[in-house]
Protein backbone atom coordinates (compact mmCIF):
# COMPACT_ATOMS: atom_id res chain seq x y z
CA UNK A 1 0.00 0.00 0.00
CA UNK A 2 1.40 3.41 -1.00
CA UNK A 3 0.34 6.47 1.93
CA UNK A 4 -0.71 8.78 -1.15
CA UNK A 5 -3.13 6.12 -2.20
CA UNK A 6 -4.53 5.47 1.29
CA UNK A 7 -4.43 9.03 1.72
CA UNK A 8 -6.47 9.58 -1.35
CA UNK A 9 -9.34 6.40 -0.24
CA UNK A 10 -10.17 8.59 2.73
CA UNK A 11 -9.35 12.35 1.95
CA UNK A 12 -12.84 13.10 1.07
CA UNK A 13 -14.41 11.88 4.70
CA UNK A 14 -11.32 14.47 6.02
CA UNK A 15 -13.22 17.48 4.82
CA UNK A 16 -15.24 17.73 7.92
CA UNK A 17 -13.06 17.05 10.47
CA UNK A 18 -10.04 18.51 11.99
CA UNK A 19 -6.88 17.15 10.53
CA UNK A 20 -3.07 17.04 12.25
CA UNK A 21 0.07 15.50 10.73
CA UNK A 22 3.50 15.29 11.38
CA UNK A 23 6.16 16.48 9.18
CA UNK A 24 7.51 15.34 6.13
CA UNK A 25 5.95 12.99 3.64
CA UNK A 26 2.19 13.18 5.08
CA UNK A 27 2.11 16.75 5.38
CA UNK A 28 3.34 17.03 1.19
CA UNK A 29 1.50 14.02 0.02
CA UNK A 30 -1.80 15.09 1.87
CA UNK A 31 -1.41 18.85 0.70
CA UNK A 32 -0.55 17.39 -3.22
CA UNK A 33 -3.91 16.24 -2.92
CA UNK A 34 -5.20 19.32 -1.48
CA UNK A 35 -5.01 21.70 1.80
CA UNK A 36 -7.82 22.69 3.36
CA UNK A 37 -8.10 24.94 6.43
CA UNK A 38 -8.84 22.20 8.84
CA UNK A 39 -5.62 20.53 8.40
CA UNK A 40 -2.49 21.23 10.53
CA UNK A 41 1.07 20.44 9.25
CA UNK A 42 3.36 19.98 13.01
CA UNK A 43 6.40 20.32 10.31
CA UNK A 44 8.95 19.71 13.33
CA UNK A 45 8.67 18.44 16.84
CA UNK A 46 8.51 14.70 16.04
CA UNK A 47 5.83 13.26 18.07
CA UNK A 48 3.76 16.03 19.17
CA UNK A 49 1.27 15.69 16.54
CA UNK A 50 -0.42 13.25 19.09
CA UNK A 51 -0.13 15.28 21.55
CA UNK A 52 -1.92 18.25 19.59
CA UNK A 53 -4.40 16.18 18.67
CA UNK A 54 -4.91 15.28 22.08
CA UNK A 55 -5.15 18.57 22.81
CA UNK A 56 -7.77 19.68 20.45
CA UNK A 57 -10.26 16.60 21.87
CA UNK A 58 -10.24 16.85 25.05
CA UNK A 59 -10.98 20.44 24.73
CA UNK A 60 -13.04 20.54 21.74
CA UNK A 61 -15.16 17.22 22.22
CA UNK A 62 -18.05 18.39 19.60
CA UNK A 63 -14.72 18.14 16.73
CA UNK A 64 -13.94 14.74 15.39
CA UNK A 65 -10.31 14.86 15.35
CA UNK A 66 -7.83 13.16 13.05
CA UNK A 67 -4.21 12.74 13.84
CA UNK A 68 -1.73 11.37 11.03
CA UNK A 69 0.77 9.99 12.58
CA UNK A 70 4.14 8.20 11.26
CA UNK A 71 6.15 4.97 13.02
CA UNK A 72 9.23 7.43 13.33
CA UNK A 73 7.25 10.10 15.46
CA UNK A 74 5.36 7.61 17.32
CA UNK A 75 8.69 5.93 18.40
CA UNK A 76 9.83 9.56 19.80
CA UNK A 77 6.95 9.70 22.05
CA UNK A 78 5.77 6.05 22.60
CA UNK A 79 4.92 7.65 26.25
CA UNK A 80 2.34 9.72 24.51
CA UNK A 81 0.59 7.01 23.84
CA UNK A 82 -0.65 5.47 26.97
CA UNK A 83 -1.39 9.57 27.99
CA UNK A 84 -3.77 9.07 24.99
CA UNK A 85 -5.23 6.17 26.30
CA UNK A 86 -5.48 7.30 29.92
CA UNK A 87 -7.85 10.14 28.96
CA UNK A 88 -9.26 8.30 26.17
CA UNK A 89 -11.19 10.63 23.60
CA UNK A 90 -13.84 9.30 21.61
CA UNK A 91 -13.84 11.86 19.04
CA UNK A 92 -9.93 11.11 18.22
CA UNK A 93 -8.64 8.50 15.52
CA UNK A 94 -4.98 8.06 15.18
CA UNK A 95 -3.59 6.87 12.24
CA UNK A 96 0.26 5.42 11.76
CA UNK A 97 1.57 5.84 8.62
CA UNK A 98 4.52 3.20 8.62
CA UNK A 99 7.30 2.58 6.65
CA UNK A 100 9.66 1.45 9.31
CA UNK A 101 11.79 3.76 8.03
CA UNK A 102 12.80 7.45 8.82
CA UNK A 103 12.02 8.23 4.98
CA UNK A 104 12.74 12.22 4.88
CA UNK A 105 15.91 11.90 6.44
CA UNK A 106 17.61 8.76 4.16
CA UNK A 107 15.49 6.43 4.83
CA UNK A 108 17.26 4.45 7.80
CA UNK A 109 14.67 1.44 8.83
CA UNK A 110 13.33 2.24 12.22
CA UNK A 111 12.61 -0.29 15.02
CA UNK A 112 9.05 -1.51 13.38
CA UNK A 113 11.43 -2.77 10.69
CA UNK A 114 13.05 -5.40 13.31
CA UNK A 115 9.75 -6.09 14.59
CA UNK A 116 8.14 -3.57 17.44
CA UNK A 117 4.62 -3.65 16.38
CA UNK A 118 3.07 -0.05 16.97
CA UNK A 119 -0.63 -1.36 17.14
CA UNK A 120 0.24 -4.52 19.77
CA UNK A 121 2.37 -1.46 22.17
CA UNK A 122 -0.86 0.91 21.71
CA UNK A 123 -3.02 -1.75 22.35
CA UNK A 124 -0.83 -2.27 25.12
CA UNK A 125 -0.83 1.03 26.44
CA UNK A 126 -4.12 1.06 26.69
CA UNK A 127 -5.42 2.56 23.65
CA UNK A 128 -9.22 0.97 23.65
CA UNK A 129 -9.24 -0.11 19.59
CA UNK A 130 -5.97 -0.81 17.55
CA UNK A 131 -5.51 -2.65 14.51
CA UNK A 132 -2.79 -2.62 11.70
CA UNK A 133 -3.99 -2.87 8.15
CA UNK A 134 -1.76 -3.72 4.78
CA UNK A 135 -4.19 -3.14 2.15
CA UNK A 136 -6.06 -0.05 1.17
CA UNK A 137 -9.35 -2.14 1.39
CA UNK A 138 -8.69 -2.90 4.91
CA UNK A 139 -7.59 0.73 5.88
CA UNK A 140 -11.02 2.28 4.68
CA UNK A 141 -12.92 -0.37 6.27
CA UNK A 142 -10.77 0.33 9.58
CA UNK A 143 -11.02 4.27 9.14
CA UNK A 144 -14.94 3.65 8.74
CA UNK A 145 -15.34 1.13 11.81
CA UNK A 146 -12.88 4.11 14.16
CA UNK A 147 -15.38 6.34 13.21
CA UNK A 148 -18.69 4.66 13.55
CA UNK A 149 -17.33 3.09 16.54
CA UNK A 150 -17.20 6.46 18.98
CA UNK A 151 -14.04 5.43 20.42
CA UNK A 152 -10.68 6.31 20.67
CA UNK A 153 -8.94 3.84 18.11
CA UNK A 154 -4.88 3.15 16.48
CA UNK A 155 -4.87 2.24 13.19
CA UNK A 156 -1.44 1.40 11.89
CA UNK A 157 -1.19 1.25 8.33
CA UNK A 158 1.50 -0.39 7.02
CA UNK A 159 2.90 1.15 3.74
CA UNK A 160 5.83 1.48 1.17
CA UNK A 161 8.87 3.73 2.10
CA UNK A 162 8.20 6.03 -0.74
CA UNK A 163 7.25 9.72 -0.87
CA UNK A 164 7.29 12.64 -2.58
CA UNK A 165 10.14 14.45 -4.35
CA UNK A 166 10.22 17.64 -2.65
CA UNK A 167 8.75 18.03 0.89
CA UNK A 168 8.35 21.78 1.23
CA UNK A 169 5.62 23.75 -0.29
CA UNK A 170 4.09 27.00 -1.01
CA UNK A 171 2.28 26.98 2.36
CA UNK A 172 3.96 28.69 4.78
CA UNK A 173 4.11 27.35 8.42
CA UNK A 174 2.55 30.23 10.20
CA UNK A 175 -0.07 30.49 7.46
CA UNK A 176 -1.10 27.26 8.35
CA UNK A 177 -0.86 27.88 12.11
CA UNK A 178 -3.19 31.01 11.84
CA UNK A 179 -5.50 29.77 8.72
CA UNK A 180 -6.18 26.79 10.91
CA UNK A 181 -6.69 28.36 14.59
CA UNK A 182 -9.18 30.63 12.74
CA UNK A 183 -11.06 27.22 10.82
CA UNK A 184 -11.41 25.88 14.92
CA UNK A 185 -12.78 29.20 16.78
CA UNK A 186 -15.12 29.37 13.53
CA UNK A 187 -16.20 24.74 13.61
CA UNK A 188 -18.89 23.97 15.78
CA UNK A 189 -20.09 27.94 16.00
CA UNK A 190 -22.68 27.62 12.80
CA UNK B 1 4.46 15.20 53.64
CA UNK B 2 6.67 17.45 52.57
CA UNK B 3 6.47 21.52 53.89
CA UNK B 4 5.23 22.24 50.40
CA UNK B 5 2.78 25.55 51.04
CA UNK B 6 -0.71 24.67 50.51
CA UNK B 7 -1.33 28.74 51.03
CA UNK B 8 0.85 29.89 48.12
CA UNK B 9 -0.59 26.83 45.99
CA UNK B 10 -3.84 27.95 46.56
CA UNK B 11 -2.50 31.72 45.35
CA UNK B 12 -0.67 30.04 42.38
CA UNK B 13 -3.93 28.04 41.71
CA UNK B 14 -6.24 30.82 41.91
CA UNK B 15 -4.08 33.09 39.88
CA UNK B 16 -4.16 30.66 36.83
CA UNK B 17 -7.93 30.45 37.43
CA UNK B 18 -8.32 34.26 36.90
CA UNK B 19 -6.33 34.32 33.76
CA UNK B 20 -8.54 32.04 32.14
CA UNK B 21 -6.87 28.96 32.55
CA UNK B 22 -8.81 25.94 31.65
CA UNK B 23 -6.37 23.03 31.06
CA UNK B 24 -3.13 21.99 32.58
CA UNK B 25 -0.83 19.29 31.78
CA UNK B 26 1.26 18.19 34.63
CA UNK B 27 4.01 15.72 35.61
CA UNK B 28 4.05 15.37 39.97
CA UNK B 29 6.62 16.98 41.42
CA UNK B 30 7.21 17.23 45.16
CA UNK B 31 6.49 21.29 44.81
CA UNK B 32 3.85 20.54 42.92
CA UNK B 33 1.64 18.50 44.83
CA UNK B 34 -0.80 20.77 46.19
CA UNK B 35 -1.47 22.64 42.85
CA UNK B 36 -2.17 19.44 40.78
CA UNK B 37 -4.47 17.97 43.75
CA UNK B 38 -6.51 21.28 43.51
CA UNK B 39 -6.58 20.69 39.62
CA UNK B 40 -7.74 17.45 40.34
CA UNK B 41 -10.63 18.45 42.70
CA UNK B 42 -11.96 21.29 40.26
CA UNK B 43 -14.48 20.29 38.08
CA UNK B 44 -14.33 23.24 35.42
CA UNK B 45 -10.33 21.96 34.74
CA UNK B 46 -8.97 19.85 33.07
CA UNK B 47 -6.17 17.92 34.13
CA UNK B 48 -3.90 15.96 31.84
CA UNK B 49 -1.21 13.92 33.45
CA UNK B 50 1.48 13.18 31.37
CA UNK B 51 4.36 10.58 30.95
CA UNK B 52 6.89 13.15 29.84
CA UNK B 53 6.98 16.92 29.70
CA UNK B 54 7.44 17.60 26.44
CA UNK B 55 4.01 15.79 25.14
CA UNK B 56 2.44 18.85 27.30
CA UNK B 57 3.98 21.14 25.02
CA UNK B 58 1.52 19.42 22.15
CA UNK B 59 -1.64 19.39 24.54
CA UNK B 60 -1.07 23.54 25.55
CA UNK B 61 -0.75 23.91 21.46
CA UNK B 62 -3.50 22.00 20.59
CA UNK B 63 -5.89 23.28 23.23
CA UNK B 64 -4.73 27.38 22.34
CA UNK B 65 -5.63 26.18 18.81
CA UNK B 66 -8.55 25.22 19.66
CA UNK B 67 -9.37 28.13 22.16
CA UNK B 68 -8.55 26.92 25.29
CA UNK B 69 -6.03 29.09 28.11
CA UNK B 70 -3.46 26.20 29.57
CA UNK B 71 -0.42 25.71 31.74
CA UNK B 72 1.99 23.43 32.16
CA UNK B 73 3.62 22.29 35.44
CA UNK B 74 6.64 20.88 35.88
CA UNK B 75 10.17 20.84 37.72
CA UNK B 76 12.82 22.30 35.32
CA UNK B 77 14.46 19.14 34.80
CA UNK B 78 11.26 18.77 32.89
CA UNK B 79 11.24 22.04 31.61
CA UNK B 80 14.96 20.71 30.26
CA UNK B 81 13.03 17.57 29.01
CA UNK B 82 10.60 19.64 26.80
CA UNK B 83 12.94 21.74 25.40
CA UNK B 84 13.02 20.50 21.41
CA UNK B 85 9.06 20.86 21.62
CA UNK B 86 9.39 24.15 22.88
CA UNK B 87 11.68 25.47 20.11
CA UNK B 88 10.11 23.14 16.99
CA UNK B 89 6.76 23.62 18.06
CA UNK B 90 5.35 27.10 20.87
CA UNK B 91 8.44 29.11 19.08
CA UNK B 92 8.17 27.56 15.45
CA UNK B 93 4.64 27.94 15.49
CA UNK B 94 4.17 31.09 18.07
CA UNK B 95 2.37 29.36 20.46
CA UNK B 96 1.53 31.41 23.73
CA UNK B 97 2.42 28.89 26.36
CA UNK B 98 2.18 29.69 29.94
CA UNK B 99 4.78 27.68 31.82
CA UNK B 100 5.01 27.07 35.61
CA UNK B 101 8.41 25.18 36.69
CA UNK B 102 9.36 24.70 39.99
CA UNK B 103 13.33 26.04 40.28
CA UNK B 104 14.71 22.81 42.28
CA UNK B 105 18.39 22.74 43.07
CA UNK B 106 19.06 26.52 43.71
CA UNK B 107 19.87 27.98 47.51
CA UNK B 108 18.72 25.36 50.12
CA UNK B 109 18.49 22.79 48.23
CA UNK B 110 18.52 19.30 49.89
CA UNK B 111 18.35 16.86 47.02
CA UNK B 112 22.16 15.87 45.48
CA UNK B 113 20.58 14.89 42.37
CA UNK B 114 18.73 18.65 41.91
CA UNK B 115 21.40 20.47 42.03
CA UNK B 116 23.22 20.48 38.74
CA UNK B 117 19.41 21.39 36.74
CA UNK B 118 18.82 23.90 39.10
CA UNK B 119 22.22 25.63 37.99
CA UNK B 120 21.71 26.10 34.75
CA UNK B 121 17.61 26.35 34.25
CA UNK B 122 17.76 30.14 33.83
CA UNK B 123 20.58 30.22 31.12
CA UNK B 124 18.45 27.79 28.75
CA UNK B 125 16.00 30.36 29.41
CA UNK B 126 18.14 33.43 28.43
CA UNK B 127 19.30 30.62 25.73
CA UNK B 128 15.57 29.90 24.17
CA UNK B 129 15.01 34.30 24.91
CA UNK B 130 11.79 33.17 27.00
CA UNK B 131 10.58 35.73 28.99
CA UNK B 132 10.24 34.83 32.85
CA UNK B 133 10.14 36.18 36.05
CA UNK B 134 10.12 34.37 40.11
CA UNK B 135 7.38 34.03 42.08
CA UNK B 136 9.08 33.86 45.08
CA UNK B 137 6.75 36.00 47.33
CA UNK B 138 2.82 35.65 48.05
CA UNK B 139 1.87 39.36 47.34
CA UNK B 140 3.09 39.11 43.72
CA UNK B 141 1.80 35.79 42.70
CA UNK B 142 -1.55 37.13 41.38
CA UNK B 143 -0.30 39.88 38.67
CA UNK B 144 3.03 37.92 37.89
CA UNK B 145 0.93 35.10 37.08
CA UNK B 146 -1.61 37.77 35.18
CA UNK B 147 0.99 39.58 33.45
CA UNK B 148 3.05 36.05 32.47
CA UNK B 149 -0.43 35.31 30.45
CA UNK B 150 -0.66 38.88 29.30
CA UNK B 151 2.73 38.84 27.77
CA UNK B 152 2.11 35.23 25.83
CA UNK B 153 -1.04 35.83 24.40
CA UNK B 154 0.24 39.35 23.04
CA UNK B 155 3.71 38.43 21.80
CA UNK B 156 2.41 34.65 20.84
CA UNK B 157 5.45 33.12 22.94
CA UNK B 158 6.42 30.99 26.06
CA UNK B 159 6.59 32.57 29.23
CA UNK B 160 7.75 30.86 32.37
CA UNK B 161 7.60 31.77 36.12
CA UNK B 162 10.05 29.88 38.22
CA UNK B 163 8.39 28.72 41.41
CA UNK B 164 11.06 29.55 44.42
CA UNK B 165 11.44 27.81 47.39
CA UNK B 166 11.16 30.67 49.22
CA UNK B 167 7.32 30.81 48.01
CA UNK B 168 6.44 26.83 47.80
CA UNK B 169 7.99 25.81 50.90
CA UNK B 170 6.23 26.92 54.53
CA UNK B 171 8.50 28.94 56.25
Amino acid sequence: MKRLDALRAVYDKLSQRVVVTIMGAVAAELQSIGHRPNFFYLQHAMGLASSMGLGIALTRPELSVIVLDGDGSVLMNLGGLTTMARYRPKNLLHIVFDNESLLSVGGFPTATSTGSDIAAIARAAGVPRAAMVTSIDDFVRAFDEALAANELTTIVAKVEATGPSAYVTDLALLENRFQFQRYLARAGKA
Amino acid sequence: MPPVSTSSSRLVYDALKASGVRLISALPETWLVHLIRMAEDDPDMTLVRLAKEEEGVGVSAGAYLAGVKSAMLMQNHGFLAAVNGIVSCAQLYRIPLLMLITHRGSFGERDPWQTEGGGVTEDVLRALRIAYQYLDQPASVAHRIAEAQTLAYSSNKPTALLLCRDLMWEP
